[in-house]
């Protein structure tokens, strides 16, 4: 018997798990793919909103300020790449200055320190590269940017290290109260369990509505944003994270530098009814470098490395869902988590395991028996020569690299494979140590990485898949399909 | 600590075709003290992957696979007792030429060259470069990527192939897939004529009824864990799909070859200047770059045809090398003539050229932009038009070159610039 079940591992769940851990509770997450960070929480902006966005006296409003603030205190112990860079809403009309200000109140009413409007010459200043009907800006010192992918697998990696159990490829099928507990089949598998959250992103609706009442329904629309990805070479087009004030012309997109040293360029809003519809389009694409245009001259959109499109866990009434639902005692929504569920995650996961805590009347762990911390993975491209060749000296596996373009070494490769989480996969890989995520896409680096798969986990190369079952990179071996002819002993037809 | 700085005379960064014969001829002119750098763990560059013959035909009028070319160039590397250091990948190169470069081996390593030739080929351009829309599943390669898998590996990266692009490796692969049991249903190509050569047309996709579809592109991919199918749409003279013209190909796997680029990350940081057109080096006579000492060669200086080019460039480029390790100083600089690419010719390199510095002769390779029937190649000396030459056929899949005189120029002191241009008549 489980004391949680946390569905979906996710930002949001394994924000609840990590935060869970500090409790003497034995917590599962299961995960319907076959790695941590699978869903909305890998196809984001990657922002860490200051928290001007929402309204005041919303779960957004007021997670999104204390996710913020702890975010920033999370990676010192957490060791996930964030840079408080800021963000700058720009105000491109004259007429749209009132909206600059309005924005600004509410942001202050939110608690966020440091706002400030700024005009356009400061505002060039701060960003050559603005447009030229720019008038003015929000400065917001406190916004940043954040590796999704490093956050999540650290919330993760951090929960498992203090006994969270994480099951993969075990999507739920059923969740049902019996007496004093609830069953929860993932996977094929029945599990128990005092209290369950409900984490599972654009599928929150229908785990919600396994157990809510006729009136209690839940609807979660997925909407979907496409993006391009710019190389490197780009990633200093801005220093700040720039968005655009929202106009009669529509919402605009926001250009950005990534952690990984990236230019992020989107993304669109569109809601469609699939909730596995990542793919990007044409329209959307070209949406994208439309609009990118009203807020950043020329964005060098030919630098592109890639283009994704995420979904967005939208509900109605546009605030998070969080709390124990009504007529299921124990069971817990944690949905509708969209921008800015993000930042939010630290908030939530406080939030959330609080909560259970409360109901379960869990008992916080003994003094020092949590540890708080989790090793990062070092970075080569952050790292100067000499710090490099001491790493050498230790481990001469950072001296062989498999990802030039992300210079990625053997030794990080091996390093995140004997982790708890698991990575099988290439994009598990990838979300750990960014290797095939430079310009070349993976082209120089995946055979090496196959390589490094069979060695460290014994796969058989033909295991070997992109990002779970049905996505194998190989399909057999050389002329497994060719048959010989067949002949009988006296050379004539058979 | 700081790596310790070793001094050494040509320092080669690449141990593909390009370095090796680059290497070669700088020992040959006699510089002895040549470093080779290359980041695999074996010399001959992506050549160990093509395991196709039909290289070597100008070079030793043979026909050779991959690996035979270079094992020519790896044992006369080795009868030199020419220095390699394997698995070591050169982190930067700065202005003054100081190599770094990291190894498990030996950690990273800091050498202060006299010279330093660049050899570092060049990567497929990939699909996310493209933008093309749909998802992201499993089962798209570039077609280098699956030829490694295929022919260093062994293993089979799909049954049911469309290949976009009709890039020599992409039109290659197409054969390959073929005979290890796999279907190709057709090669799509955006522009109106092949970016191969057309001994591979023939050979790889005429010889096996592989459609090639020219202005066609694909504008969809279909499948989220793994490739479902592809739609492929006609496109119009400006290379938009046309609605209407969408055809689905159910398959498993999409193979790229889409571009090759030249590999310049370690140029741009040291400062060298580059051609937007090439994307490599700009050089003048001597394959020397816009840093004194810093020379470049192969498909980092700009994408060849075929390999016999890249040996003969290289071997210009090493030989340069080595005399300039050898001279105490850098020359004095010397009258300096332009050599301009116009009316269908896209680039040349060199782009410049000194008579006081130049060889006899200087071989200048450029490229076409578009599908030339019966046209001239015509080289102006000023006004004065010196070569006037026909081909049948020029595409930009194949390289050309012209030859340039030492003594034509000598005997035209005022000329200052040269221009290379197509002409009808």
């Amino acid at each position: 018997m489980f004391d949680v079940i946390v569905i979906g591992a996710g930002v949001s769940g394994c924000a609840i798990a990590r935060e869970l851990a500090r409790y003497d509770a034995r917590v599962c997450v299961v995960e319907r793919e076959e790695d941590v960070c699978c869903g909305t929480s890998k196809a984001n902006s990657a922002i860490v909103h200051a928290g001007f966005d929402a309204q005041p006296g919303t779960l957004m409003g007021k997670l999104n300020a204390e996710g913020n603030r702890l975010m920033y205190e999370w990676a010192k112990d957490l060791n996930f790449g964030v840079l408080p860079i800021g963000s700058l809403v720009v105000c491109v009309s004259e007429s749209d200055l009132a909206g600059l200000y309005m924005l600004l109140e509410r942001g202050e009413k939110n608690g966020v320190p440091g706002l400030r409007i700024i005009d356009r010459k400061e505002l060039l200043e701060m960003e050559p590269h603005i447009a030229d009907k720019a008038v003015a800006a929000l400065w917001a010192p406190t916004g940043g940017i954040v590796d999704p992918f490093g956050l999540t697998v650290a919330l993760a990696e951090n929960a498992a290290s203090n006994g969270v159990e994480f099951r993969f490829n075990a999507p739920v099928t059923t969740v049902s109260r019996d007496g004093d507990h609830w069953c929860v089949t993932a996977g094929g598998e029945t599990l128990q369990t005092r209290a369950v959250i409900n984490a599972a992103g654009v599928y929150a609706d229908t785990i919600h509505n396994l157990v809510a009442e006729e009136d209690d329904r839940l609807t979660i629309v997925p909407r979907k944003g496409e993006y391009y990805l710019l190389d490197t070479t780009a990633g200093d087009y801005v220093h700040h994270t720039v968005f655009m004030l929202p106009t009669s012309m529509g919402k605009g997109v926001l250009v950005s530098p990534t952690v990984h040293g990236n230019l992020l360029v989107g993304p669109t809003a569109t809601d469609i009814d699939n909730k596995e519809g990542t793919n990007t389009t044409a329209l959307g694409l070209a949406e994208v470098a439309l609009k990118s245009s009203l807020t950043v001259k020329d964005v060098p959109l030919r630098e592109v490395i890639t283009t994704f499109a995420g979904l967005r866990a939208h509900q109605d009434k546009h605030d998070f869902v969080i709390g124990e639902v009504k007529g299921a005692p124990g069971f817990f929504d944690c949905a509708a988590i969209e921008s800015p569920g993000l930042t939010s995650a630290p908030a939530i996961g406080v939030m959330v395991s609080g909560m259970v805590a409360e109901a379960l009347s869990l008992s916080q762990k003994p003094e020092g028996v949590f540890n708080p911390t989790r090793p990062g993975v070092p970075n080569l491209m952050n790292m100067d020569f000499d710090e490099w060749d001491k790493l050498c000296q230790e481990n001469p596996a950072y001296g062989n690299i498999i990802c030039r373009c992300c210079r990625v070494s053997e030794a990080q490769i091996v390093d995140v494979m004997h982790r708890t989480p698991t990575p099988r996969s290439l994009d598990a890989i990838k979300r750990r140590t960014s290797a095939t995520m430079g310009r070349c896409q993976g082209g120089f680096c995946t055979p090496k990485i196959m390589e490094l798969l069979v060695r460290e986990l014994g796969m058989s190369p033909q295991e070997i898949t992109k990002h779970g079952p049905g996505s194998e990179l190989l399909v057999g071996t050389n002329k497994d399909h060719i048959k010989a002819p067949v002949q009988d002993q006296e050379g004539g037809e058979a | 600590m700081t790596a310790l700085l070793e001094n050494r005379s040509v320092v080669i960064v690449g141990g593909g075709p390009a370095g090796l014969s680059a290497a070669i001829a700088a020992y040959e002119a006699g510089e002895h003290d040549v470093l080779i750098l290359e980041r695999d763990t074996q010399l001959g560059g992506i050549l160990n992957q093509c395991i196709h013959n039909g290289f070597g035909l100008h070079t030793f009028k043979e026909e050779l696979t991959g690996p035979e070319y270079a094992a020519r160039y790896i044992a006369r590397a080795d009868e030199l007792g020419i220095e390699r250091r394997l698995g070591t990948m050169v982190m930067d190169i700065s202005a003054d030429r100081i190599v770094t470069a990291v190894s498990a081996e030996r950690g990273i390593t800091r050498i202060q060259a006299s010279a330093v030739v660049l050899a570092m080929g060049c990567r497929e351009r990939p699909r996310g470069a493209l933008a093309t829309p749909g998802y992201r599943p499993a089962g798209i390669y570039s077609a280098g990527t699956a030829q490694r898998l295929v022919n260093i590996e062994g293993e089979l990266p799909g049954r049911e192939v469309v290949i976009l692009g009709s890039g020599d490796i992409g039109l290659i692969m197409a054969r390959r897939m073929t005979f290890e049991g796999a279907h190709v249903a057709c090669v799509a190509e955006v522009m109106p004529y092949s970016g191969g050569l057309k001994r591979n047309i023939v050979q790889c996709l005429d010889d096996f009824g592989i459609p090639l579809l020219l202005s066609h592109t694909v504008v969809d991919i279909e499948g989220r864990d793994r490739v479902e199918a592809v739609v492929i749409a006609e496109v119009d003279e400006r290379m938009k799909p046309i609605p209407g013209t969408e055809v689905r190909y159910p398959c498993d796997t999409l193979l790229l070859s889409v571009g090759l680029l030249p590999e310049n990350e370690l140029s741009r940081a040291a400062g060298v200047e580059l051609s937007p057109v090439t994307r490599g080096p700009v050089v003048n006579e001597s394959l020397e770059t816009s840093i004194p000492g810093v020379f470049a060669c192969g498909n980092v200086l700009h994408v060849h045809d075929l390999v016999d080019y890249v040996s003969e460039e290289a071997a210009a480029a090493g030989a340069c090398a080595a005399k300039y390790a050898q001279e105490a100083q850098a020359a004095e600089p010397a009258p300096r003539i332009t050599i301009n690419a116009k009316g269908g010719v896209r680039y040349t390199v060199p782009s410049s050229v000194s008579p006081d510095r130049m060889d006899d002769t200087l071989t200048v390779r450029f490229r076409v932009g578009n599908v030339y029937r019966d046209h001239y190649v015509s080289v102006y000396y000023g006004d004065e038009r010196v070569q006037h030459r026909k081909k049948r056929v020029m595409a930009p899949g194949e390289m050309e070159q012209v030859t340039l005189k030492r003594a034509d120029l000598l005997k035209r002191p005022d000329v200052s610039s040269i221009t290379i241009t197509l002409e009808e008549e």
